[in-house]
């Protein structure tokens, strides 16, 4: 199973970025082969406009099945929800932290978009 | 002529300006149109109570998808320059509240699955009020595009000798939509340090967009200021100093007007009415 997580650097050990599609970097988590691969966001941060659509996209275009972030605004939520792809937010620590309490379980996917829209 | 009042900083009294200005005008002999382009919060109306003859909403092209048609090829969220749609494996979505209008998509779309429909940005209201053509644009409460409903504002104003525009604060998109085929820009600022800051930002626009300008000095007390300074030294003329009085602004406050409430700013903005007409006004 494929992750997505919202990230402040390029490297698992760096923080998880608040931000959804502004974050800095997405980092792909494979759980089968336990490897991470950084791609990044540079493009979609400085969008003017709509960053949150573009980065939804592109979650779902990697074929990930949940989404391990900050906060999800209510563009990034509904593209999601669409797609069946599971929002996890509220991390705050790495992103090793964040995918080891996914691994833990026990997680309640989002169920309402909990950030801000913004223009 | 066509004239953009101003400012930079909220609050320095481009509205003040623009009406009494408009009224003296209007009182000269000279046929004139207000255009409130303050669309996010218009309120030159207060001032005036005009009598409305039409009130029209203005729409801008968005699209929709037809979802038999569509198979998510992804070419129409490839070139929205606005990520206004996610082109996901299954569905293809639009955020209207993204979308600029540029009718992009429908023209790309290789299976014409993007079909024209429209959205409102706000209305366009136009009448008479004390003498002068008055069109206002308020635009829809959620929306967000501005630019387009100030362009409907100032196709309803015509071939007057004065057009008169009240412009947004700031030195945004909207307000470059209002200043840029202006003849001439009055930059209304007021003796502090904000105002100075923002009358620098203003006057920077102003000049990029190529237009002559001066500034008028609200509330202005009878030693010259900061601003003066900074006018003379940028080069740029003062067109007049509105005194400072509480008698304006209690006016003002109860949707009087200042010419009425006070006979030295009276006699002020008539001045400017004068110089404004001096400067190669077509009359």
């Amino acid at each position: 199973m494929r992750l997505i997580i919202s990230s402040e650097g390029p490297n698992p050990s760096d923080r998880v970025d608040p931000r959804f599609g502004r974050a800095r970097y997405l980092i792909q988590y494979d759980s089968a082969s336990e490897s991470y691969v950084s791609i990044d966001n540079t493009e979609q941060a400085q969008a003017a406009q709509g960053a949150g659509v573009q980065c939804a996209q592109k979650v779902v275009e990697s074929g990930a099945e949940a989404l391990l972030t900050g906060h999800c605004g209510p563009k990034a939520f509904q593209v999601l929800v669409e797609a069946n792809v599971k929002i996890y937010s509220g991390f705050e620590g790495t992103v090793l932290d964040a995918v080891d309490s996914w691994k833990n379980g026990n997680l309640e996917p989002l169920a309402a978009p909990d950030g801000i829209a913004r223009h | 002529m066509r004239i953009a009042v101003a400012s930079g900083k909220g609050g320095t009294g481009k509205t003040t300006v623009a009406v009494n200005l408009a009224l003296i005008a209007a009182r000269a002999g000279q046929t004139v149109h207000l255009g409130d382009c303050d669309v996010e919060e218009p309120n030159a109306h207060l001032f005036l109570n005009p009598d409305y003859d039409f009130v029209r909403p203005v729409m801008v092209p968005v699209p929709v998808v037809d979802h038999d048609a569509c198979n998510h090829c992804g070419e129409c969220a490839a070139f929205c320059e606005f990520n206004a749609i996610a082109c996901l494996p299954e569905k293809t979505m639009i955020f209207d509240d993204l979308c600029h209008s540029c009718s992009g998509c429908w023209l790309v779309c290789p299976h014409e699955a993007m079909i024209p429909s429209e959205r409102s940005l706000g209305t366009v209201s136009s009448g008479t009020a004390d003498g002068l053509a008055f069109t206002q644009g308020r635009l829809r409460v959620g929306e967000t595009l501005v630019p387009p409903l100030i362009q409907a504002v100032k196709e309803v104003t015509g071939d007057e000798s004065w057009v008169i525009l009240d412009a947004p604060p700031g030195t945004t998109c909207p307000v470059v939509e209002t200043l840029r085929d202006a003849d001439y820009v009055v930059l209304v600022t007021e003796p502090t340090p904000f105002g100075q800051h923002d009358l620098a930002l203003a006057l920077d626009l102003t000049r990029k967009l190529g237009i002559p300008c001066g500034v008028v000095i609200n509330r202005a007390s009878a030693v010259p200021s900061p601003v003066d300074d900074y006018c003379v030294r940028e080069g740029v003329g003062i067109l007049a100093r509105i005194p400072f009085r509480r008698e304006v602004a209690e006016a003002c406050a109860e949707g009087g007007l200042a010419i009425e409430a006070d006979p030295e700013v009276a006699a002020v903005m008539t001045e400017l009415f004068r110089t404004l007409q001096s400067l190669g006004v077509k009359t």
